[in-house]
């Protein structure tokens, strides 16, 4: 079992949000997360990957059979864990290639080898590159500074491809993407994708998950999993909305 | 005078005085209130004047005519003997003339002398400025009064009238002159006068503190709302008489009030000396606003007389999630210093300052606020925006503070400068002074002059240049307009053309 | 006894030996400047451009003073190789206030290109010196000026004539060096006459542990159309004091970019007045400060728009740890008849700890047709970035310094010398590292 959810209270400022998640992913799969804007969606996401903005009330996550919850935000890192973030921030000042040899050598000395030498690593930057056609001018500029909405996401889609993360959680990464984009995103992360590795997609449309055909979907309402299903759950949802999911579960 | 009657007066805004003699006091008033300086009036009235100079028999007199406790007269006199062994500072970027401390009378009293010749009637006052005053508009007493607005007016050195005053005690708020508060209220002054504002401050101060003729008391009590906007109107009528009132508003917890300050004085080719103190304290979860629109006489076109405006403000935010927020519109006065202040103490607690300052022929503004950050998580906001024309000079002068224990203190300050004219100077000086690592301070200034391209804009479509300049000067002021009193913004938005007049050729 | 009787005691006492081991256009200015300091004294922080140092207490201590010109043993050139890798430079040392003459780079300046000592200059080109030496820093208004005029024996001269594009850069190490408690008056002089191009580089450093108290006057002279690209880096230590005042005066078309950066000291304070003076003249003045400790950094400029069409642009940035203090006051002054002056500021403070930042941006302005700005800020890192690289694995500490390096670099990524430009990065973050920032190449860098 890769992640275990189990009961997750979670909320920000105070107030609560998560009232109860639970959910569980095995190795390989994609499960995808659906349900309207404040469902919570977001919020799982940040807990998950240990935003200290956010407080666990109560409950468990194991990752991999360790305490999630326990780990330090880099550890999680370090164990697998990846967050393609909703609104990737800029960093002025801060180049990519720092950046991301920083990263990939923090994993690396937190899993017991060497560096990367430089010749290596650049070698590496090319070819990840190219799985998401990120442009070697974008690579040389700060991280994610005046990228375009689209180029964030593919940045993002590059780091993750660099990471080798086992679980990655894809926060609305289709949001604000045209239809080619959208496909070079998808395109690439289905080419990362392995019998071991496993993705948390968080999304609006079918669109995307058209691209990556999810084993499982899940619907969020009101800090909970109300309701979970193949990928026909999707379609359906694409067709008549959220409303009629409101209605059976209020009427549970 | 029938309930009846009386709520019916209430509703028209009239104000409920029983007897004739407060209908008189009322409309006299009003009288002091119409007269506009710059077109060259003073009220004729007779004034009780004690003798020029000063010295501890003043103090003394002072304190005698006015009746007031032992503590009082011993905390004057203090006051006057720290004055005394103090120089007049030199005042960084201002001109101040030389003032003969000894040629100023420090008490007029423009009452006296009216009870003797009875009271003057309205149809007295000449049509000409009647018509200049809808023109231009001073906060009128009586528009004011409409509004649901209680004032205080305070020509010279003594509190006139104060409206209002029943219908605000009923809710327990005391808003009334400080020298019968000092009467009234003894325990209340004691406990404040002088706490937020010590007479040591400043040299001004120390004067101020001697010789405080009149000025305004406002006290809210706990979790009270003060249900309409209270107003103090000063005026400067009496030659050669220095006018040093003192304001203290004390709001407490829970409690909100909005208070306006507007200021005339009459045209005289030498300087009046005005030096005021406000003081406020803001208890927890108290809010407190106070708005100015400072319109003494600036002097005439070649720079002679005009109000000396010397003035000391500063409020105390001692209890948490208190408020407090300065609005000032400055057009007037030949020299203004003043810094309205704010000293964050109580954690959470937000102050503010909006101010735009406008300065023409030969006026000097130097006036800017004083951020003290000492609790947790305050927040300040400082928008100023100087606009110069002429031979003036305007300069933003501020200082942002944060204290070793005021974790999570944020200040964002914008300052702006707007040139009209080439022979002007708009200046900005900004202290920022940091001890804490969790602070955020953002300050950012401009300066710029109209550009040629929006008038030709504005003529292009029919508006004349002088009404273009005016138009965009107050584009360029709105935002901190916008924070006063509608009552208060109109006036102000005039004002702004009004003391623009001329600068564009 | 107050901090000014012993300079006052020493110069009534020494008079004729600072003379006459120095020369004529400096000794000609002492008895004015002696008396503009008996008459100022040490400013008090009362003083507006002193309100951030304390200047009195800094002179307070008993300091030697190599009056009598004694050489040190010490060759600099074989025991200090300190340079930036790459980047060719014509090479001089001045060890405290003297101007090394052994190994000189002059065979590589082009024909007319002047770099020596202060001294030798006003005695072989004593009118030259003479027009121009003490000229704009002024001893009527400012302590530290007059101090220097009246103490100052010797120092450094570069004269670049008309025409001339010095295209190698000129850089200067200046050697604090003693065996005892040190002060040092440094003077130097820059003449560059019209189309003159040239690009200096100066580095100071303290090869011993002792107590060393800097005065530097520099005066810069930009003839019409003339560039001077200037970086002065500061790698000393805690027991170093340095007064260091630059004034600059631009003539027409003129260019000048001034760089001050101090990656180590103790008590550093930078006065740095420049006049516009021509029209379209333009000036970049750039300060980057890593502090910690008890580091005390005070920057004080004044921009003095004399001239139509001027131009100029401020960036100093502040990384501040320990119980440092920083302080930054600019002055942009814009005078009747300036007209067309673009001029902006802007500083930057990341506030650590217990240390104390001042900033104190200041617009005086009296032509109308001017477009000025200044911006202030004191604050930390951003949560969300921290945030952001701690979920791609890099741990708080790691990703501190990374925006901590992305701060300063902001200041270094202006720098036009691709080499130094390099070299100034590694530094910084050697210096972030806790590494002493110095090369690994001399004796002085272990």
């Amino acid at each position: 079992m890769m992640l275990e959810i189990e009961d997750l209270h979670a909320g920000i400022n105070g107030k609560e949000i998560l009232k109860g998640i639970n959910l569980t992913v095995k190795a390989g799969e994609i499960h995808a997360l659906m349900g309207q804007n404040g469902a919570g969606k977001s919020t799982l996401s940040n807990v998950l990957v240990g935003n200290p903005a956010y407080e666990v009330t109560s409950g468990r996550v194991r990752f991999n059979g360790k305490d999630l919850l326990a780990m330090t935000p880099e550890e999680r890192a370090h164990e697998g864990l990846f967050l393609s973030f909703q609104q990737p921030v800029e960093i002025p000042g801060v180049s990519m290639v720092n950046f991301m040899r920083a990263a990939l050598n923090a994993k690396r000395k937190y899993h017991g080898l060497e560096p990367m030498s430089s010749g290596d690593f650049l070698k590496l930057m090319r070819e990840k590159r190219k799985i998401v056609e990120l442009d070697s001018k974008l690579a040389n500029r700060s991280v994610n500074e005046g990228f375009s909405g689209g180029e964030k996401k593919r940045n993002e889609i590059f780091q993750m491809a660099m990471l080798e993360p086992t679980l990655s959680i894809l926060d609305e990464t289709d949001s604000g993407l045209d239809v080619d984009a959208l496909r070079i995103v998808a395109e690439g992360f289905n080419k990362l994708r392995t019998a071991e590795t496993s993705a948390i997609v968080i999304t609006h449309y079918q669109r995307l998950l058209d691209y990556l055909k999810p084993d499982v979907v899940h619907v969020l309402l009101g800090g909970r999993i109300v309701r979970s299903g193949g990928p026909e759950l999707a379609a359906e949802i694409e067709k008549r909305g959220f409303d009629w999911i409101k209605e059976e579960a209020s009427l549970d | 005078m029938k309930e009846k009657d009386k709520k019916e007066k209430d509703r028209q805004g009239i104000g409920s005085y029983e007897s004739v003699t407060e209908e008189e006091k009322n409309r006299f008033v009003r009288e002091v209130a119409h007269k506009k300086y710059e077109y060259g009036f003073s009220t004729d009235v007779q004034t009780e004047i004690i003798e020029r100079g000063l010295n501890e028999d003043v103090v003394r007199l002072i304190s005698s005519k006015k009746e007031e406790p032992e503590w009082m007269l011993d905390f004057r006199l203090k006051a006057f003997r720290y004055w005394q062994t103090q120089k007049q500072p030199s005042l960084a970027h201002l001109k101040l003339p030389e003032i003969d401390y000894q040629a100023i009378s420090y008490y007029a009293d423009p009452t006296k002398g009216r009870k003797k010749n009875g009271p003057r009637s309205v149809d007295e006052i000449d049509p000409e400025l009647m018509k200049t005053f809808d023109k231009l508009g001073i906060p009128l007493e009586e528009r004011l009064a409409l509004s649901g607005t209680a004032v205080d007016a305070v020509m010279d050195s003594v509190s006139v009238k104060t409206t209002f005053k029943e219908k605000l005690s009923e809710r327990g708020i005391i808003f009334c002159s400080i020298s019968e508060a000092v009467r009234e209220y003894p325990d209340l002054v004691r406990q404040y006068l002088g706490s937020v504002v010590p007479y040591r401050d400043n040299y001004f101060a120390a004067l101020n503190s001697a010789v405080f003729s009149d000025g305004s008391f406002v006290y809210i009590p706990k979790g009270v709302r003060c249900p309409m906007e209270l107003s103090t109107y000063f005026r400067i009528n009496a030659r050669n008489t220095g006018q040093f009132e003192r304001t203290l508003i004390v709001c407490d917890d829970g409690g909100y009030v909005s208070y306006l300050e507007g200021c005339t004085a009459p045209m005289r080719d030498e300087n009046q000396l005005h030096a005021a103190i406000v003081e406020i304290v803001v208890n927890e979860n108290a809010e407190v606003k106070y708005s100015t629109v400072q319109n003494w006489y600036p002097g005439d076109a070649d720079g002679r007389g005009g109000v000396l405006n010397l003035v000391t403000k500063r409020g105390h935010l001692r209890g948490a999630n208190s408020k407090l927020s300065w609005t000032q519109v400055e057009t007037g006065s030949a020299v203004t210093w003043k810094y309205p202040s704010c000293i964050l103490g109580g954690d959470n607690s937000q102050a503010e300052f909006y101010s735009v300052a406008v300065t023409n022929n030969y006026q000097q503004a130097d006036t800017g606020t004083k951020m003290i950050h000492l609790g947790r998580n305050t927040k300040s906001t400082i928008i100023s925006k100087g606009i110069s024309a002429g031979r003036s000079q305007n300069s933003y002068r501020g200082l942002v503070r944060v204290a070793p224990k005021a974790d999570g203190a944020r200040n964002y300050s914008s300052c702006d400068s707007l040139l009209l004219g080439n022979q002007c100077g708009a200046h900005t000086f900004p202290y920022i002074d940091v001890r804490n690592d969790t602070a955020i301070v953002e300050h950012e200034a401009t300066t710029s002059k109209i550009s040629e391209e929006q008038l030709f804009y504005c003529n292009q479509r029919c508006i004349p240049t002088e009404e273009a300049v005016g138009l965009i000067v107050n584009g360029y002021a709105k935002d901190v307009i916008n924070k006063l009193p509608m009552e208060f913004a109109v006036e102000a938005q005039k004002l702004l053309n009004v003391s623009l007049e001329g600068t564009v050729g | 006894m107050n901090s000014e009787q012993q300079y006052i005691d020493l110069f009534t006492a020494c008079r004729g030996l600072i003379d006459s081991h120095s020369a004529g256009a400096l000794n000609a200015l002492r008895d004015k400047a002696f008396d503009d300091f008996c008459r100022q004294g040490f400013p008090s922080q009362k003083v507006e451009r002193y309100k951030y140092t304390d200047v009195a207490s800094a002179f307070a201590p008993d300091y030697g003073m190599n009056l009598k010109r004694l050489e040190f043993a010490v060759n600099p050139y074989k025991a200090f190789r300190c340079d930036v890798p790459n980047l060719s430079t014509s090479f001089y040392f001045v060890v405290n206030d003297a101007f090394c003459r052994e190994n000189s780079a002059a065979s590589m300046l082009p024909g007319g290109v002047i770099v020596c000592s202060l001294k030798t200059a006003a005695e072989e080109h004593a009118d030259l010196v003479a027009s121009y030496y003490g000229k704009l820093a002024r001893t009527e208004k400012d302590t530290l000026n007059a101090l220097n005029t009246m103490l100052a024996q010797d120092g450094l001269f570069i004269y670049i004539p008309r025409g001339v594009d010095v295209e190698r850069p000129i850089q200067v190490v200046n050697l604090l060096r003693a065996d005892t408690d040190l002060m040092a008056n440094r003077r130097v002089l820059v003449i560059m006459e019209e189309d003159a191009r040239a690009r200096l580089l100066f580095c100071d450093h303290a090869m011993d542990d002792r107590n060393f108290l800097t005065t530097q006057i520099m005066e810069v002279y930009a003839g019409e159309r003339a560039r001077l690209d200037f970086y002065e880096l500061e790698e000393t230590h805690a027991k170093n004091r340095l007064f260091s005042n630059l004034y600059a005066d631009l003539q027409r078309d003129s260019t000048a970019n001034l760089y001050r950066i101090t990656l180590q000291g103790g008590l550093t304070r930078q006065r740095t007045d420049i006049a516009l003076s021509g029209e379209r003249a333009e000036v970049g003045l750039y300060g980057c400060v890593i502090a910690d400790k008890a580091q005390h950094v005070d920057h004080n400029t004044l921009i003095d728009n004399r001239a139509e069409y001027g131009v100029s642009h401020q960036l100093y940035k502040y990384v501040m740890d320990g119980e440092s203090t920083g302080a930054f006051a600019g002055r942009i002054l814009v005078r009747e008849g300036a007209q067309h002056t673009v001029s902006d500021e802007r500083t930057a403070n990341l506030c650590g700890s217990e240390a104390r930042v001042y900033a104190q941006p200041m617009l005086e302005i009296y032509a109308d047709d001017v477009k000025c700005s200044h911006g202030a800020t004191v604050g930390q890192m951003d949560e969300q970035a921290l945030f952001y690289m701690r979920q791609r694995g890099i741990n708080p500490d790691e990703a501190r310094l990374l925006l901590k390096l992305a701060f300063a670099g902001e200041v270094i990524d202006t720098i036009g010398l691709e080499t130094l430009r390099n070299r100034l990065h590694h530094l910084v973050e050697k210096r972030f590292r806790g590494g002493m920032a110095r090369c690994s190449e001399c004796r002085f860098c272990s």
